[in-house]
């Protein structure tokens, strides 16, 4: 008898407890339905329809899709090929730059919140006002760089942001400007803070040097961080787009024509929704494709403190 | 230590820790080196530019090229004011207005959802976290095409009006959970917070709003800190979204309005680069001073919510 009330006491409070946990993560819950998840099955049947906002869509079949791979876009290619070449230059030289500038900072130099400081300004620069001020750095003919490099002797100076051949370039220097001191070196530095000294202790013991320290404990005990760091930044860099719409806005001779510029274009330029919907999910299976990849490999690598071997 | 230091008095220094005074002082002149080299490169951008908002409109284009103007013109962080055709000042109250309605609504509502999640069982939790953590690597661009028809066709259908070209898009989407990132931070930082607060909360009769508002909002300031400044800052530096919705220039946010402004064409006879510089770097201040006087926090937010790893 008693027993029975209990447990029909604890049901009820076990639906109480149910339903306020609906009420209070609702929010989120909801926004997930409304911005996400719907709009992305909407975008997935634009995938496959001709519109033009002016006129209903229209239903092509595959046809947004072939346009696209075919190469009957021309854009389509050579903009998903620039995109993967940012990335595999950018990625690994703000990752290296951010670890080294973290490692830097956790050496207990005097001075360190101020070092800490005037690194992370930059990253704090939005896009656009980054990209203005880089235009003005970059500028071939009165610009300070290239003042300084001819007054260091060179004699063609590049024309930077203005020559198809180093428009590129020009935007990797500006990005990695803004990225390497920022969220993600802070990212490092909280990982490296995480290390515990212990393990210093015990490879100072066996007569580790600095250098065997850092690949044999430093390096190890931050796979994840690092891991982190891999899977946000090249998602990061696949999605690039305002520095290089504000700075070249997509030139010279699209030499800075990025996926998402070419999305962008399609999409609220031509006005042509539904072949713009298919190259967002088109982006989509690529981010998905490579974060995917990630997480597998990442089991090679990755070491998780307190995980079964 | 002994025996090695006299048979290889090199090596030896380097290989133990204490005979090796003169190495490790210069190993440590190199860091300060390595740091002020870095901190130069970091800052010569904003040095550079902070000389041309100061100069006049010959000096900004003399060759060659000076660090600072010989009578810093102060008067063009006051003519950016002014300027005909470009409301500089708008720019700036539409981004505070835009940015503070969007903390509000991330931060109100991620700190709800985020703590259903941490602190209630109930049916589907787990699911949702999972997808949850799955939107993380979502890129936005997904939902950008359908996000924009939703604003421009549903209204026209309900209120027979759009909500392009009006704040709606911007802001309306933060009260909805603020973003998976934000949940996922503040729902970590929940659940390191001892349940037995909560518990001594209940049996002193508290129901779930006054936990949520007298124990677990308290303790968060960190982490709550830490997603105000994350979506401030997002907010701030937003470019993508503003484009894409608004075409009013009264109505623009200060990343678009300085596009707006570089676009403009300026009258032959009256360049204005240093002003551009000088809008520039004022559109970098607010997002600085905010997270200098937040910074303690949001290290800390960073650290104890474990997204090192």
């Amino acid at each position: 008898m008693q027993a029975g009330t209990r447990a029909q006491h604890k049901s009820r409070r076990a639906r109480a407890e149910n339903i306020a946990g609906w009420l209070w993560s609702s929010p989120w819950i909801l926004g997930f339905f409304i911005w996400t998840l719907g709009p992305m099955i909407y975008s997935l049947y634009l995938s496959f329809t001709k519109y033009s906002i002016s006129s209903a869509p229209s239903w092509i079949g595959w046809s947004n899709f072939q346009h696209a791979l075919s190469g009957a876009d021309s854009l389509f290619w050579p903009s998903l090929i620039r995109t993967f070449t940012w990335a595999v230059i950018v990625v690994p030289l703000s990752l290296s730059g951010s670890l080294l500038t973290a490692i830097l900072l956790n050496q207990r130099l005097k001075g360190t919140p101020i070092f800490r400081t005037l690194f992370f300004l930059p990253s704090l620069t939005p896009s656009v006002a980054l990209a203005l001020l880089w235009q003005w750095l970059f500028q071939p003919d009165f610009g300070p760089i290239n003042y300084l490099l001819s007054k260091a002797g060179m004699v063609h100076t590049p024309l930077w942001l203005s020559s198809q051949y180093t428009a590129m370039p020009s935007l990797m220097i500006m990005t990695l400007w803004g990225a390497i001191g920022g969220g993600t070196m802070i990212i490092f530095l909280a990982g490296l803070q995480g290390v515990p000294s212990e393990l210093y202790e015990a490879a100072n013991m066996d007569g580790a040097g600095s250098l065997s320290r850092f690949f044999h404990v430093t390096l190890p005990m931050i796979t994840p961080t690092i891991f982190f760091n891999l899977v946000i930044g090249i998602i990061g860099a696949l999605r690039t787009f305002a520095t290089a719409f504000v700075a070249t806005n997509g030139g010279p001779h699209y030499a800075t024509w990025f996926y998402i510029l070419h999305l962008y274009n399609t999409a609220f330029q031509s006005f042509d929704m539904g072949y713009a919907s298919a190259l967002a999910w088109i982006f989509f299976v690529i981010v998905i494709f490579f974060t995917t990849i990630n997480v597998r490999l990442s089991r090679h690598w990755v070491y998780y403190e307190g995980e079964a071997r | 230590m002994a025996t090695t230091a006299t048979a290889t008095p090199l090596r030896s220094r380097a290989a133990t820790q204490r005979g090796a005074v003169p190495t490790r002082l210069f190993g440590r002149t190199a860091l300060y080196v390595l740091a002020i080299a870095g901190a130069c490169l970091f800052m010569g951008p904003f040095v550079f530019t902070v000389g041309s908002s100061l100069k006049t409109v010959a000096e900004i284009h003399a060759f060659p090229p000076t660090l600072f103007p010989a009578v810093p013109q102060w008067q063009n962080y006051v003519s950016i004011f002014t300027i005909p055709g470009v409301p500089y000042a708008i720019f700036y109250r539409n981004t505070i207005i835009i940015a503070v309605l969007v903390l509000t609504g991330a931060v109100t509502t991620a700190a709800a959802s985020a703590y259903g999640f941490a602190r209630f069982r109930w049916k589907g939790r787990n699911l949702f976290f999972l997808v949850l953590l799955s939107t993380l690597v979502l890129p936005e661009e997904i939902v950008l095409i359908p996000k924009f028809l939703m604003f421009n066709n549903l209204p026209r259908l309900l209120i027979h009006r759009t909500l392009i070209d009006t704040w709606w898009p911007l802001i309306l989407p933060s009260w909805f959970g603020g973003g998976a990132f934000n949940v996922f931070l503040l729902r970590q930082f929940f659940m390191q917070i001892p349940r037995e607060l909560d518990e001594a909360a209940v049996l002193d009769g508290a129901n779930s709003f006054q936990i949520f508002y007298r124990i677990l909002l308290p303790l968060s300031r960190p982490a709550l800190a830490t997603v105000g400044i994350f979506s401030f800052l997002g907010t701030w530096n937003d470019f993508f979204h503003p484009l894409i919705y608004l075409n009013t220039n009264t109505k623009f946010p200060l990343s678009l309005g300085l596009r707006y402004f570089q676009q403009q064409p300026a009258d032959a006879t009256q360049p204005r680069d240093h002003l551009l510089m000088a809008a520039s770097l004022l559109a970098i201040v607010p997002a600085v001073l905010l997270f200098f006087s937040a910074q303690r926090y949001f290290v800390r937010g960073i650290v104890m919510s474990g997204i090192k790893g």
